[in-house]
């Protein structure tokens, strides 16, 4: 029995262990992100502003393309977020379903609405560009088409969190819904790319494999970059507004308020 | 000790709910054809929606069945718990110790025996009305009894999720179409293949994949979807 207990205490010591158990309590948790999110927020606008330029203004139009290439600036790193967030999600939310901490629900579901709102830049940016360079707002092309399923099953889980009053039941239901796309997601994934193949023979590719030139490549990487610290801030900030409305009522939020005053 | 009574082993329990189910549902008997009435009505408006050019009917024949087939699907999907969920059966059940996942597949599997089953056996006269041609038939009707089962054992975990909703219904389409994507392209494949002279029995293989997984995995996950809306 003893070396027991003395098993469980011991990891307590350790300094990472320490900062995840303070980090699933409420107060801690928002006094701590509090102090980092407006750097977040800076970074972000420095690396967008910068990869922005870069790419908007200094960086040289397509030769086949023209300016229209410059919708890729915003649409490539919005389709890598749309896709990173999901399994960011996903993987919160197992979290959250085996070990039922509450701030990872929160996380989960707060990560939601930021990845279907990367999923609509990807779709509307993916359309405005293929008017002039494929002659078309829409193919249903794999990529294209499993973009829109992906907003379905974002559309899902934002829906169903929404209908459920109780916000810890919610939270859970949508969590596992999301598991379950997220074990479905590379089925459609593939079967959708497969669809395409057998109706019209090879798909549109968006960027040609090694084709993409380096004075393209390198804004378009940091403005990718610029988009995970948004996805960090934005995730953050949601998320603590999110914990403040759900404990309006307890003595910590009381105590932050009084602090606000 | 398996086979003291009736209920009592894990098999005994699966029956008897498998029976009382069945039962229940003969016993509403227009219930049970609403689903089969409305997959005919969605396929007949086809032909008076886009012509009843022969050609045009037989080249979407496929697509149309197996997406008035989803149609119907979900729309039977919310019986699958909703009455158990209302007069509290479904909590007895949780409380009868056993397994929930055992139960929601007796469950699913009666579910699918009242509203996947006929889908199956209509599916001449539908594929008749569709002029479809007679060789790709038989394909028809394979993929319609391999398919059919995985919308009843995906739509249970949706039916799961939204149990506690009133309004349940119109949530649940949106929570269980995207995950039948893949279902309706290989079924329809198969159709189209069959149709083309061209070999299909690999899209029937991956079908019968996908039912061999979603029977695995889907029970856990619906069993898992009712505990947190029983919570």
């Amino acid at each position: 029995m003893n070396t027991k207990t003395a098993k469980i205490a011991k990891p307590r010591k350790n300094a990472l262990v320490m900062f995840i158990h303070k980090m699933g309590s409420p107060p801690w948790f928002y006094n701590f992100t509090g102090k980092f999110i407006p750097w977040l927020w800076l970074i972000f606008g420095v690396l967008a502003a910068w990869g922005l330029y870069l790419g908007l203004v200094k960086g040289p139009a397509d030769y086949l393309q023209g300016e229209s290439v410059r919708i890729i600036y915003l649409h490539v790193p919005a389709a890598w977020m749309s896709m990173l967030i999901y399994s960011t999600m996903a993987v919160m939310a197992f979290i959250a379903l085996v070990w039922r901490i509450r701030i990872v629900e929160i996380l989960a579901m707060t990560s939601a609405p930021i990845g279907a709102a990367f999923t609509i830049v990807t779709l509307t940016a993916g359309s405005l560009w293929g008017r002039p360079t494929w002659g078309t707002y829409w193919v249903w092309d794999a990529r294209l088409t499993s973009e829109l399923v992906l907003l379905f099953l974002y559309l899902g889980v934002i829906g169903l969190y929404n209908a459920i009053d109780e916000p810890r039941k919610a939270a859970r239901a949508a969590c596992l819904l999301s598991l379950v796309g997220a074990v479905n997601l590379p089925i459609i994934h593939y079967s959708v790319k497969w669809w395409n193949t057998l109706h019209q023979g090879s798909s549109i590719s968006l960027l040609g494999g090694s084709s993409i030139d380096a004075s393209i490549l390198w804004p378009m990487l940091i403005v990718a970059v610029a988009a995970k610290f948004f996805y960090a801030a934005n995730l953050l900030t949601r998320a603590r507004v999110k914990l403040l409305e759900q404990d309006m009522r307890k003595g910590w939020v009381r105590d932050v308020l009084k602090e606000k005053n | 000790m398996s086979a003291q009574v009736a209920g009592g082993s894990l098999s005994g329990a699966f029956f008897a709910l498998l029976r009382r189910d069945l039962l229940l549902a003969f016993r509403r008997r227009t219930e049970l054809l609403f689903p089969v009435i409305f997959l005919l009505v969605v396929i007949s408006l086809f032909p008076l929606g886009i012509g009843p050019s022969p050609q045009l009917l037989a080249r979407i024949a496929p697509g149309v069945i197996w997406i008035a087939a989803l149609l119907a699907t979900v729309i039977s999907l919310d019986a699958l718990f909703r009455s158990d969920f209302e007069d509290g059966s479904l909590e007895q059940f949780v409380i009868s110790g056993h397994p929930l996942t055992l139960i929601s597949l007796a469950k699913i599997v009666a579910h699918w025996l009242v509203a996947g089953l006929p889908i199956v056996l209509l599916s001449p006269l539908l594929a008749l009305w569709m002029n479809l041609p007679t060789e790709s038939l038989g394909v028809m009707i394979l993929t319609l009894a391999l398919g059919t089962p995985i919308l009843s054992l995906i739509g249970s975990i949706g039916v799961g999720l939204t149990i506690s909703l009133k309004r349940g219904g119109q949530l649940l389409s949106l929570l269980v179409f995207p995950l039948y994507v893949p279902i309706l392209i290989i079924a329809t494949a198969a159709v189209m293949a069959a149709s083309d002279g061209l070999p299909y029995t690999q899209f029937l293989g991956l079908l019968l994949a996908g039912l061999i997984t979603s029977v695995t995995l889907a029970p856990f996950a619906a069993a898992a979807a009712l505990k947190i809306s029983l919570s």
